[in-house]
Formats: structure tokens, C-alpha cells, sequence
């Protein structure tokens, strides 16, 4: 069965890193919000979502070696990627698919993010493909300390490997996999899945028969916990803890975190098909950022005046990002030729 | 120089590139311990330990998988898929995530991976121990794919493969693993991905081939010089992918007839992007219809051995199919 992490890393965070992990969720909640606008008013082609995993994807950035340590992340991962520093500008870019776009100089689609520099993965959209790459990537991080290529205390070097996917995605042999892979060799890999109870339409239940995603981790030899995650500080706890055991060489480290889509599963989807408004409107309630805000508030680190001011910082970023990527050129039609082949 | 097989040829260009690149390393099923089920990789583990010498779980896509992760963590994987046929549960990694990654990541990411699987017939290994699958890999810009037909090419186009940016599949033809023989130099040495080799030089028809079929051309041509007189150039395709337009070209311009031989099946096999290039610009050189040898369009090498020599091309089909074109 799977286990509650009791230990409370979180507690040690500073008012200035509580704040800049509010920050992010706002600015991530404020840019999708404005993807969905644009989508509406048939300014962009495609948006897939990430609201309503805010709390999980900022938790989880905060507890490893932001733009160092490996990240393979999925389509829903705009939190965090805007938490190991992929900015508004970059994101807009991409849902206009402007030309020399930072992730894939506009051939994915938008959410499909990726940087060499921050060791973000560029990914597919076949789902958990990622995660038997991301569990290479900690297999290269363990055969370099064990090489002596790498020190194991080089802290300007990537030491772990975090896959993120979908409760869905879970059902994939690639999954299996990798996770498969990185018991066996004890790697440096955290698997978190980000479980919102729905893969597009199917829920939960269609998907496995238990209870907890985190459960499957036994199977493997790896550990399994499951946090609230719309919860960030739930989250940052278990991540910090599944990141130093990483760090310490004492294994991977599944990590479910429960939530919720607020949103259909893409502007192509509709989901008043499969679920009632009664349920979307009790899940809302539990929005990961009205939490924050509140224990922020009761806890003397924000003031109503700091929020009205971060709503308009939010609001002027994401204006000026959407009229960055609208005034950029487009790609040349001969842009699609470019590297097919690493010289 | 040394008389070497086509494995130990192999073989050694991985030992040598082990030794060269502390990045590179070997995984695969059997690989470590055992020595790789046809023994590829004898004697490495011993040598380099099991840390560099890794022995996989069972399971072909997270073989693959696993070097494409090492590979964008810059090491340089050599992944082992012990028969060329079980390569197709990693069909989606090495098609849409190898190939891939440079061209959706804008070229920052790349992938320098390895991929080597034996394959093709003739060994009664039956539909599953025989498939030759080059031709699901060569219609992928991305990727790149070599297969080798003599020690020399196989220990210098490994050693390229292995320092190559990009992710190449290396297959081997396994029957000729130990019956194939040639010198090799010791040392290192490499043969560049892309060109191919003119393996005899003729005037009256060019037969192109690659792998096994090489082999058995070659020996085909030597058949016809003796008993026909026919002077047939060879060319031994050895990279196909990319596609050596300018070979295939200069040797059509002297010959003016064409026979292309695999040992996959005829439909949509590699000889008939040959025979399109052939046709779209050597149109004006030819003297007769492009000829393609193959096996037959069944789903692949059955296992009672009349039924097996059916399927395989062999020197006395190549020989009799060369007649056949010259007479035209």
C-alpha cells in the first residue's frame, strides 16, 4: 500500500519563496485564462489546460533543482514550466506559432514545452512516452557518478530526472516500463502524475481497479505516495522528500497527486458530455490557488493590497506577452526543412 | 591485417569505442553475462563490467527508450534488440521520438543513439527469427540506417554510428555473421554513413544490394563472369537512409541496366524507392526495365526449409536474374 510522507520540508520555506510560488500559480491561472479567450475569439488554433493543477505543478518545482535537474513534462505542465522559467512571452509564442518559438520554433503544438538550457524535454503527444526517456535520463545520471563523470554533489548538475503524465497515461506499457526500469536499477526518477480523475472523458475507475494510482508503485519495488494536490505545500513535502532520496541514491519515487481539470480537456473538447456542472462547481471550491491565497492570508504573508497588486502585474505580463507574440513574425514556409539532422 | 567474421568485426568495433568513450555503454537482452545471444558482445562485460555491460528486462521499447533518455543526457548508447522482428514494440520510440526530437525541439535536443538488431532468413528461424524490417525505418527523416556486408564496413560504419549525433539503426545480417570473412585492420578506423561501396566494378549491368544480398551478389556476379561472361558492377548500398542518389546514378550512367535484390519482401521494399530514383532522374540512361529480386509478399520467412529457399534469394536467383536483364 501506498504511504503519507509525514515529514513537513515545507515549513522551512521562506515568506519570499511562498510568495513567488503564489506568484507563479496566479500568472499560470491568468495566462491559460487568456489561451482559453483567445481560442474563443479565433485568434490561436489549439489550447490544452493546465488549470486546476497549479498547486501540484509549483509544489513540485519548488522541491527539485529548478533548471538543472531533468524535467519531461506533458501538455498540462504550464506551472510548472513557468516555475523552471519558461516565460509568458515563450508560452504566447507558441499558441501563435511565431517564428524561432523557444520549444520547437513553432512545429509542436502549443504546451508542448521544451529548453535545452533549462533541461526541459521536448515531448510528443502519445502519452507516457516520456516517462521510460525521463527514467534514461536518471539511468545517465546514476552511470555518471558510478563513471566518475559526474560528482554526486555537483549541485550545478542535473541529479535527478522528474516525469510528469496524466492518471490516464498510466495505463500505457511505456508507463510500466519505465517505472519497471527504474526500480530495477534504483534511479534517480520521480514519476509524478498529476491524476485530475479524467483522462479526456473516461474516468478513474475505466482506467484502473484501485483506488490510488500510487498503489501500482509496489509492483515495481518503488516507492508509492499519494498527496492532495491542490494542497502546493502538501505537494512541495512529498516532492522534497522523493527529490533528496533521489539525491541521497536511494531510489525513484512515484508520486500521485490527486486534483482536479476544472476546464474541458482541450478547446476541442467538451465536457458537459461526461460530467455534471454540479461537480465541476464542488471541485472549484477547492481551487488551488483561492487555498493558497487563504492560508496566506490567515498566515500574515499576504495582504488584500499585495494581491490587487499581483493580479495587475499578472494581467500587465500576460498583455505584454500576447503583444510580443502577436507582432512577431511568422515562421518562413522553408523553416519546415530545418533540422531533421543533428550535424 | 586480420581475417575477421562479420560478429567479431562487430564485436570489436564496440570494444574499441567502450574503450575510446567513457559515455559509451551497451544494453540489451542477454548482452551482459552471456555475451549477447549470438555473441556480439562476448567477452565485454568481463572487460568493462556491469555497469557499461547492462543486461535489460525483457522488454524491447524501454531498451530503446532508456538510450534515448542517455543519449539526451549526452552519453552514447549502444542498444542491443536481440532479433531484428521484436524491434516493433519500440516502433513508436525510435519513429516518433528518436527521429523526432531534433527537428520538434528546433535542433537543441539530439539523440546520438545506436540501435543494432540482427535480421533476415535463411537460418530456420521461421516468421519471427528471420524479418528483415529496414524498410518501416528508411521512410523516417530522422533517422539514419546502415547495414553492413562485409568485417570491414561493419567495424568502421559501427564506429561512425556510434560518434554519429543522430540516432542510427545498424542491422546485421546474422546468417552471414560467421560465414562471412574478411580482413579488418586493428585499430581505429571508420567508414562515413551515406556513401555506398562499389563492391565490383562492371560495365554490363549494375545488381545494388546491401547486407546479406551483397554478399550473394557479388558471388552471383563472379558466378556469371565465369559462365556467361557477363561483367556485372555491384554496389553495395550499405547506408539506406540517407539515400546515395549519386551512387545508384554514376553506376546506371555506365551500365544502362538495373537489378535490385533484398531479401524483404518485394512490395514497398527499399528497391523500389531505388528503382524511383532510377526513374525520375537516371530515366534517360536506362536500356531496359529496373528488375527487383525479393521475397515473395507473405507475411514473412516460413520454417520448413523447402518453403524457406523458396523465400530467399539465393547466388543461383541473383546469377539467373542478371542473365535474364543482360539478355534484354
Amino acid at each position: 500500500m501506498a504511504t503519507r510522507i509525514f515529514a513537513c520540508p515545507s515549513a522551512r520555506l521562506k515568506p519570499e519563496q511562498l510568495l513567488e510560488m503564489f506568484w507563479l500559480m496566479l500568472l499560470s491561472r491568468r495566462l491559460d485564462e487568456r489561451a482559453w479567450a483567445l481560442h474563443r475569439q479565433g485568434k490561436i488554433a489549439f489550447h490544452i489546460s493546465g488549470m486546476g493543477h497549479e498547486g501540484a505543478q509549483v509544489g513540485a518545482a519548488f522541491a527539485i533543482n529548478r533548471g538543472v535537474d531533468y524535467v519531461h513534462p506533458y501538455y498540462r505542465d504550464l506551472a510548472l514550466a513557468l516555475a523552471l522559467g519558461i516565460t509568458p512571452t515563450d508560452f504566447m509564442m507558441s499558441l501563435f506559432g511565431k517564428k524561432d518559438e523557444y520549444s520547437s520554433k513553432a512545429r509542436q503544438m502549443p504546451s508542448h514545452f521544451g529548453s535545452k538550457k533549462l533541461n526541459i524535454i521536448s515531448g510528443s503527444s502519445p502519452v507516457a512516452t516520456q516517462v521510460p526517456q525521463a527514467a534514461g535520463l536518471a539511468f545517465a545520471i546514476k552511470y555518471k557518478q558510478q563513471t566518475g563523470l559526474l560528482d554526486p554533489d555537483d549541485t550545478s548538475q542535473p541529479r535527478l530526472a522528474l516525469a510528469c503524465l496524466g492518471e490516464g497515461s498510466t495505463s500505457q506499457g511505456e508507463w510500466h516500463e519505465g517505472m519497471n526500469w527504474a526500480g530495477v536499477h534504483r534511479l534517480p526518477f520521480i514519476c509524478l502524475v498529476q491524476n485530475n480523475l479524467y483522462a479526456i472523458s473516461v474516468p478513474l475507475e475505466g482506467q484502473m481497479a484501485v483506488p490510488h494510482v500510487a498503489d501500482r508503485a509496489a509492483a515495481y519495488g518503488v516507492k508509492g505516495v499519494w498527496v492532495d494536490g491542490n494542497d502546493v505545500l502538501a505537494v512541495y513535502d512529498v516532492m522534497a522528500e522523493a527529490a533528496q532520496r533521489a539525491y541521497r541514491g536511494e531510489g525513484p519515487t512515484l508520486v500521485e497527486a490527486k486534483t482536479y481539470r476544472p476546464v474541458p480537456h482541450s478547446s476541442d473538447d467538451d465536457d458537459r458530455s461526461y460530467r455534471s456542472r454540479e461537480e465541476v462547481e464542488e471541485w472549484k471550491k477547492k481551487d488551488p490557488i483561492l487555498r493558497f491565497e487563504k492560508h496566506l492570508m490567515d498566515e500574515g504573508i499576504l495582504t488584500q493590497e499585495q494581491l490587487d497588486e499581483y493580479e495587475t502585474r499578472a494581467r500587465a505580463a500576460v498583455d505584454h506577452a500576447q503583444h510580443a507574440a502577436e507582432a512577431a513574425p511568422d515562421p518562413d514556409e522553408t523553416d519546415a526543412l530545418g533540422e531533421v539532422y543533428a550535424d | 591485417m586480420t581475417v575477421l567474421t562479420l560478429i567479431d568485426a562487430i564485436k570489436q568495433a564496440m570494444d574499441e569505442e567502450l574503450e575510446r568513450d567513457p559515455r559509451v555503454f551497451i544494453t540489451g537482452e542477454d548482452v551482459g553475462k552471456r555475451g549477447g545471444v549470438f555473441r556480439a558482445t562476448q567477452g565485454l562485460y568481463d572487460k568493462y563490467g556491469g555497469t557499461r555491460v547492462v543486461d535489460s528486462p525483457l522488454a524491447e521499447l524501454s531498451i530503446v527508450a532508456i538510450g534515448i533518455g542517455a543519449a539526451l543526457a549526452d552519453l552514447r548508447p549502444i542498444c542491443e534488440i536481440q532479433f531484428a522482428d521484436f524491434i516493433h514494440p519500440a516502433f513508436n520510440q525510435i519513429v516518433n521520438e528518436a527521429a523526432k526530437m531534433h527537428y520538434r525541439s528546433g535542433g537543441q535536443w539530439r539523440v546520438p543513439l545506436v540501435i543494432r538488431a540482427p535480421y533476415g532468413g535463411g537460418i530456420s528461424g521461421a516468421l519471427y527469427h528471420s524479418q528483415s524490417v529496414e524498410a518501416f525505418f528508411t521512410h523516417v527523416p530522422g533517422l539514419k540506417v546502415v547495414i553492413p556486408s562485409t568485417p570491414y564496413d561493419a567495424k568502421g560504419l559501427l564506429k561512425s554510428a556510434v560518434r554519429d549525433p543522430n540516432p542510427v539503426l545498424y542491422f546485421e545480417p546474422k546468417k552471414g555473421y560467421r560465414a562471412i570473412k574478411g580482413e579488418v585492420p586493428p585499430g581505429d578506423y571508420t567508414v562515413p554513413i551515406g556513401p555506398a561501396r562499389v563492391a565490383r566494378e562492371g560495365r554490363d549491368l549494375t545488381a545494388f544490394a546491401y547486407g546479406m544480398m551483397a554478399h550473394y551478389t557479388v558471388l552471383a556476379a563472379e558466378q556469371v563472369a565465369r559462365e556467361d561472361g557477363l561483367d556485372v558492377e555491384v554496389i553495395d548500398l550499405r547506408t539506406l537512409l540517407p539515400v546515395d542518389k549519386a551512387a545508384i546514378l554514376t553506376s546506371i550512367q555506365k551500365t544502362g541496366k538495373a537489378l535490385i535484390v533484398h531479401e524483404d519482401n518485394l512490395t514497398m521494399g527499399y528497391g523500389a524507392e531505388v528503382a524511383a530514383v532510377l526513374a525520375d532522374e537516371g530515366f534517360e540512361y536506362l536500356d531496359a526495365p529496373v528488375r527487383r529480386l525479393a521475397g515473395p509478399d507473405v507475411p514473412a520467412v516460413p520454417f520448413a526449409h523447402t518453403m524457406q529457399e523458396f523465400f530467399m534469394p539465393n547466388p543461383d536467383k541473383i546469377a539467373a536474374a542478371m542473365r535474364d536483364l543482360a539478355e534484354y
